[in-house]
């Protein structure tokens, strides 16, 4: 099941809507890259409220992706990792250092909003 | 140990599959939330280390009765290229940069009940239980 990426004035919103195979996984990976040059985007927030589990594969692979969408210029959110899912990861040994996690999709709009007020203002 | 059902693993979209069995056999034994969730994943990991390391294998899940005790045993088994170094695989090595980076330290953590046999180029079988409490 691919995942839609929507785009809002300069952020990008992709949300993953149920069990990702690791190809989809991959090919979100692409298509977010090669998106925020299209798109010219600020931000991007990767929602996974539908996700039902974090393994070390799919932290793998987010932690690349928000590196590599660093690389071309925007900041990326994840927001949505539900309560069980945190504590999975917590005791499996996973973690998101350094990249930017929110409660939900408002709070992550919020987040990227002022940390790009911040930089316009520099 | 009874209503085992096994699955077999060639592809990472069986994964997905042993995953959803998994928690279905973890409801019906009225497992918590987390404790489903912690199946789940403990049951992708596993998988996953059959694709990457034997390309393929199966997963095996139970249910297990020990008295008034139910649980739920989740076997993965593959003829892949077995650990040289349990030892080694046992070791923490996501945060250390030690060990094989195969999750085994994170799924004996997640689970009640932990065994693993392996010989190199004949295989591997590990085995974790979970208790309902």
């Amino acid at each position: 099941m691919e995942v839609p990426i929507l785009k809002q004035s300069d952020y990008l919103i992709a949300t993953i809507q149920a069990a990702l195979t690791d190809e989809d996984l991959l090919k979100l990976h692409y298509a977010l890259v090669e998106q925020v040059g299209k798109h010219r985007s600020r931000g991007v927030i990767i929602d996974v409220t539908a996700l039902d589990i974090m393994d070390s594969f799919a932290t793998r692979t987010l932690r690349s992706l928000v590196h590599m969408v660093k690389l071309r210029g925007a900041d990326t959110v994840i927001c949505g990792i539900q309560p069980e899912v945190a504590f999975t990861m917590v005791q499996l040994g996973l973690t998101l250092e350094g990249i930017s996690t929110a409660l939900d999709l408002e709070e992550g709009l919020a987040l990227l909003t002022t940390s790009n007020n911040k930089k316009r203002k520099i | 140990m009874d209503g085992g059902s096994t699955i077999a693993i060639t592809s990472d979209s069986d994964i997905i599959v042993a995953r959803e069995l998994g928690r279905r056999v973890g409801r019906e034994l009225d497992f918590s939330l987390t404790d489903l969730t912690i199946i789940a994943t403990v049951i992708s990991e596993l998988a996953r280390n059959i694709i990457i390391f034997a390309k393929h294998g199966d997963m095996i899940i139970e249910t297990i009765r020990h008295g008034k005790k139910v649980g739920i045993v989740i076997t993965a088994v593959d003829k892949g290229p077995g650990i040289p170094d349990i030892f080694l695989a046992m070791q923490d090595g996501y945060s250390t940069g030690k060990g094989l980076g195969l999750g085994l330290p994170g799924v004996r953590r997640l689970m009640d009940e932990f065994e693993i046999f392996s010989e190199t180029g004949k295989g591997t079988r590990v085995s974790v239980k979970k208790w309902l409490m």
